[in-house]
């Protein structure tokens, strides 16, 4: 027996990464290349290649069950006490059925955003209940589909009262009784849109400048105090002063919504709607508005449409703006949501219904009501006499001795200062915890009484003029599915109208979409990591704690940075943490005035979205006829700006697919004219092991960990983007007000800008899923999944190459992770547009590349490392044979207006129906292709018409009749 | 697509229509092909001003949310409210029942400026072979 024939069997890179040695030279001789290295070779610029990469530790990787050990004891090491700290996180009985069925599902959790309608009915309809869970709780008409996290949202929502008075009144009003994570988060926020945040007690706020925009009220507020705020809202709209509500789900169960006030856009989180609290996140945040403000309102909005015949379909509404964010006038980068955890949430609501939410919620009030009685007789500490809704504010004499106490009893209470204490109760709250917290007040005295006891005699504390007296979740949908059987059948109706990753390949350029391994899913519903609230006390999350240090230190060997703030909660915010961490760099250094930005057109739209909300001014930069930046261009533009300029961002490889040359002496150009180098990471997958953004230059760069590191992409949400940094910005770097944070490895010295996002490292709870996809890959399973992804987009521009002109190459004519083909000949030939390429595609099992992006009228495909051969040659099969259909039309076989690609999606109801008057087969229509007979992913509705839903936007659900109406007058 | 006799047009694919004092403008028939369905419109408030060249409002299409530049300075007379229930009447009728402000222009020599029909004509057919 050798000793290879007894190492361990569970290896995980040839899980991940697919095509084996064979294939790989197979496929880089079909590419003209005799090895795979030598495609590389040809691929990646010489001068910015990497000798190798090293990390200090899993360097060679760990086998699964390694992993999943290692996971084990990184548990052990969290603590997980029961949290009353409330402040927007709540613990929650998570339903199995939803943890199981949802949570734990690929095919949930795999899907892409629901770009493509016809095969994602399933979560559209799933988050319009999510919207409509919203518009009901909080009495507003308008949701959209999430948003990051409460303290993003309130940000969002005070941007939006900046857009409704056109910029000309400056100042932006907090309450002091909201969470001190909001507050701080809007702050950040308001210094790039040259906003004055003013925090206030409540009964101070003074509109008399004439200059407030908005205000910010928390109800209840973050110490518990439930106030009736018709007053208030009054009182700001006389000033004109629109008014923002941060608000909690569960008591608006009880309590008058919102709405009934007269706010004008509600924010706050979702999570303790069966989301658990995770260390932070992720969780679906909301923000609701009145049909006035529709149109401004930030993130994804799904909306009712109708299909191809007629029928009732849903997509996600306005796309364009997101799609085509208005660069420069942007007001807002969100180009995400957090789709799985609004999904959970909605499911919950689904679940338990109004009448189950209800009582989740007055048992929730009731317990409070009897610590609050409790304590009072107990006579050791004073209550706050305000009505309350689920927490309870205490004067007592030493705070901190009484959260000691409790801490023995592993018990978190929050304290607000040194003589005042609030604890919050959740869904999970047991009589016996309140009677362990009467145990701690009594310091050592007898309780003479226990909290069952106190029951009877516990009054609601809610006036009845602030009691809810409106209905909610009337729908059907929220009063039929309350056994888990139906629950269970629901979650699965749904889930089969989706094609997700365990369906077929995912194409989509500069998505990323490759392998969700299951390793790398599993810790994430541990209890150990689940059940920390964000702000325990650091020593009770060690195990987490240690995962960062490590995953700190792995993401800086592969992006050569020296520090890393994991707080940004997508992409996109990362730009935008980036960009704020460049600018406090140059503001540190005197240098107030460098605030321009050069950004290249073919940028992701979010980068010029992202350099407005800096209060940066965006020089655009052309491409030449080969898709590069213009360097000549770039340097015109920096040298011209050289007092002003604060940065560049740049995406390597490009956008379009290609390594550009250039990149090093680009940077060079900016760092020589003053400038620091942004570096978008959304195509990190083409570097990670070859090359890295430090080395090549960039200064700060974003990591997307739902691209490149495997946090699945749940169909719309969540992301991850924690940004890197050199040396000279790591004191720049994110902090929070509570608990206070910063660049990982810690720098020397701190100077951090404030806090982006609401918890102090973002999204912590998926954050072992890129940690264990790095861990058990090992430097060398990385470089390989690299390569691999660079051979398998070759492979397949080859194969498609005789077919679609392939658009942009490198200097060797390859191409990098991810390739465009141009459609656009084939419109004038065929009459054919690219989103009739992408349904047609559906009729063959798959999902559409990316439409339109970067260059209109083209598809670019990404493959990943994770797909076989067999899936390349299949998508490419499907591919070609398209190509053969749109010959048809040009050679005038088929008709122009009606034929097989648009009549795609081909859906049952379509092709069972009695009559069938197309020109071409139902057969060929449903089975073009031989796969198609043993096994077929059925898109759920013809093709949906965005025209329709966009000019009649309907975003909640419609009552029954309605529907039908809506059907026949379409 | 239709250019017209008698109006002024910009290279930002906006026409102008000078008739008296007062300016009508919309976005071409060009344009509105270009753009596809259009699904909603921003639109100034009556009594703002506008500056040539500058944004001052919006078209949302399926495919796309442009900005819309003022040809000329001025001040806003006139807003086409009716554009807020249908804005399908950009596409319908661009250059009718699809305007979108009328203007008070403050220096009437912008005009000027501007193509005629034959320049504009020539200007899309160089512009779409470009593409």
């Amino acid at each position: 027996i050798s000793v290879d024939a007894v190492k361990p069997s569970d290896t995980f890179p040839r899980r991940h990464n697919s095509a084996t040695p064979d294939e790989q030279t197979h496929m880089a001789k079909f590419c003209g290349f005799d090895h795979i290295d030598s495609l590389i070779d040809a691929t990646v610029p010489k001068s910015i290649r990497l000798d190798s990469m090293k990390f200090s530790k899993f360097d060679a990787g760990l086998t699964e069950s390694q992993m999943i050990q290692h996971m084990v004891d990184l548990a052990s090491k969290n603590k997980v006490f029961k949290s009353f700290i409330g402040m927007g996180y709540y613990n929650t009985h998570v339903p199995t059925v939803i943890l199981r069925n949802i949570m734990e599902n690929p095919a949930w959790y795999t899907q892409y955003t629901p770009y493509q309608a016809e095969i994602s009915q399933g979560r559209l309809e799933s988050l319009l209940n999510f919207q409509t869970v919203i518009t009901d709780l909080t009495g507003l008409p308008m949701s959209n589909a999430s948003l990051l996290d409460e303290g993003t949202a309130a940000a969002e929502a005070m941007a939006m009262c900046n857009n409704i008075l056109k910029g000309k009144k400056k100042t932006f009003v907090i309450a002091s009784n909201c969470h001190p994570q909001t507050i701080d988060v809007c702050k950040t926020r308001a210094d790039g849109f040259d906003l004055k945040v003013v925090t206030s007690d409540l009964k101070d706020i003074d509109y008399s400048s004439g200059d407030v925009c908005g205000v910010l009220v928390q109800y209840p507020g973050t110490e518990g105090e439930v106030l009736d705020y018709a007053e208030f809202v009054k009182n700001a709209h006389a000033n004109g002063v629109k008014v923002v509500m941060a608000t909690d789900l569960l008591a608006l169960t009880v309590l008058k919504p919102p709405g009934e006030f007269g706010a004008d856009i509600v924010v706050g989180s979702a999570q303790r709607f069966g989301v658990p609290m995770g260390y932070g996140g992720p969780h679906a945040a909301f923000l609701a508005t009145s049909q006035e403000y529709k149109r401004m309102m930030p993130g994804r909005i799904i909306g009712i449409s109708v299909d191809s015949s007629g029928k009732q379909a849903l997509r996600m509404a306005m796309q364009t703006r997101e799609q085509h964010i208005r660069r420069d006038k942007a007001t807002s980068n969100i180009c995400t949501a957090q789709a799985l955890l609004a999904n959970m949430a909605a499911m919950y609501a689904v679940y338990h219904g109004p009448a189950g939410l209800k009582s989740i919620a007055q048992r929730v009030h009731g317990l409070a009501g009897i610590f609050s009685l409790g304590l009072n007789k107990l006579g050791v500490a004073e209550v706050q006499e305000l009505p309350f809704f689920d927490t309870v504010k205490i004067k007592c004499s030493d705070a901190h001795a009484i959260a000691d106490a409790a801490s023995k009893s592993e018990i978190n209470l929050r304290v607000v200062d040194s003589t005042t204490i609030t604890a919050s109760f959740d869904e999970t709250t047991t009589l016996d915890d309140v009677d362990k917290l009467f145990k701690v007040f009594a310091s050592g005295k007898p309780v003479p009484f226990t909290a069952e006891s106190l029951a009877p005699e516990v009054q609601n504390s809610i006036p009845s003029s602030l009691t809810r007296e409106s209905p909610y979740l009337t729908h059907p949908i929220f009063n039929m599915y309350h056994t888990e059987h139906e629950l269970l059948r629901y979650i699965h109706k749904l889930q089969s109208k989706d094609l997700s990753l365990c369906h077929s390949m995912i194409p989509l350029g500069s998505c990323t979409m490759k392998l969700n391994a299951t390793t790398e899913m599993m810790p994430v519903t541990w209890p150990s990591f689940t059940d920390i609230h964000p702000f325990a006390p650091v020593e009770q999350a060690q195990g987490y704690q240690e995962m960062f240090e490590n995953l700190g230190d792995l993401l800086c060997t592969i992006t050569g940075f020296d520090s890393f703030s994991l707080q940004p909660n997508a992409g996109a915010a990362g730009e935008y943490a980036g960009l704020m961490v460049i600018r406090a760099y140059h503001m540190s250094r005197g240098d107030h005035h460098r605030n321009v930005c050069i950004i290249p057109v073919s940028a992701h739209g979010t980068n010029p979205a992202s350099a407005a909300m800096c209060g940066m001014k965006i020089i655009t930069v052309g491409t030449d006829a080969k898709g590069n930046i213009n360097i000549e261009e770039v340097r015109k533009a920096a040298e011209a700006n050289k007092d002003n300029l604060a940065a560049l961002m740049v995406t390597y490889p490009s956008t379009h697919g290609v390594y550009e040359e250039g990149i090093d002496e680009i940077c060079n150009i900016i760092h020589e004219n003053g400038g620091q180098v942004y570096m978008d990471g959304a195509n990190m997958n083409a570097q990670v092991g070859l090359t890295s953004p430090g080395f090549i230059g960039a200064d700060v760069c974003h990591l997307n960990l739902h691209k490149t590191f495997c946090i699945p992409h749940g169909g719309g949400g969540p992301g991850m983007g924690p940004i890197g940094v050199k040396n000279h910005l790591a004191p720049f770097l994110p902090s929070h007000p509570v608990i206070p944070t910063g660049g990982i490895p810690q720098p020397e010295k701190t100077a951090p800008l404030g806090a982006i996002s609401a918890a102090p490292w973002g999204s912590a709870l998926i954050l072992p899923i890129s940690y264990t996809y790095i861990a058990m890959m090992g430097s060398g399973g990385l470089t390989d999944a690299s390569k691999i992804a660079i051979l398998n987009a070759n492979y397949m521009a080859k194969r498609l190459e005789k077919h679609y002109p392939v658009l942009f190459r490198g200097v060797n004519g390859t191409v990098a992770h991810e390739f465009i083909i141009d459609l656009r000949g084939f419109k004038n030939t065929a009459g054919i547009e690219p989103e009739d390429v992408a349904k047609r595609l559906m009729d063959y099992g798959f999902h559409g590349p990316t439409m339109s992006w970067p260059v209109p009228g083209t598809l670019m495909i990404e493959p990943t490392e994770s797909e076989s051969k067999a899936e390349l040659d299949r998508f490419c099969d499907a591919l070609i044979s398209i190509r053969e259909e749109i010959a048809q039309i040009e050679k005038g076989n088929a008709d122009v207006q009606n034929n097989v690609l648009k009549g795609a999606p081909h859906p049952p109801s379509l092709l069972m129906a009695d009559t069938w008057k197309k020109p071409y087969s139902r057969e060929y229509a449903a089975f073009p292709a031989p796969w198609l007979r043993s096994s077929k992913f059925w898109p759920t509705t013809g093709r949906v018409d965005n025209v329709y839903g966009d000019r009649k936007l309907v975003c909640t659900l419609l009552p029954e009749e309605e529907q039908v109406a809506a059907a026949v007058s379409a | 697509s239709s250019v017209l006799e008698g109006l002024k047009y910009a290279n930002s694919h906006e026409w102008v229509k000078h008739e008296g004092s007062v300016a009508t403008i919309g976005i071409t028939d060009h344009a509105q092909d270009h753009l596809g369905e259009v699904v909603f419109v921003e639109l100034p408030e009556a009594n703002s001003s506008v500056s040539k060249e500058k944004s001052f409002g919006a078209v949302e299409s399926v495919k796309a949310t442009s900005e819309i530049l003022s040809p000329i300075s001025g001040e806003v007379i006139e807003v086409n409210t009716k554009l807020t229930e249908s804005p399908g009447l950009i596409n319908s009728s661009p250059y009718e029942d699809g305007w979108m402000i009328k203007v008070k222009p403050s220096s009437p020599a912008e005009l000027e400026a501007l193509m005629g029909p034959k320049e504009y004509t020539k200007f899309c057919e160089e512009e779409d072979a470009a593409h």
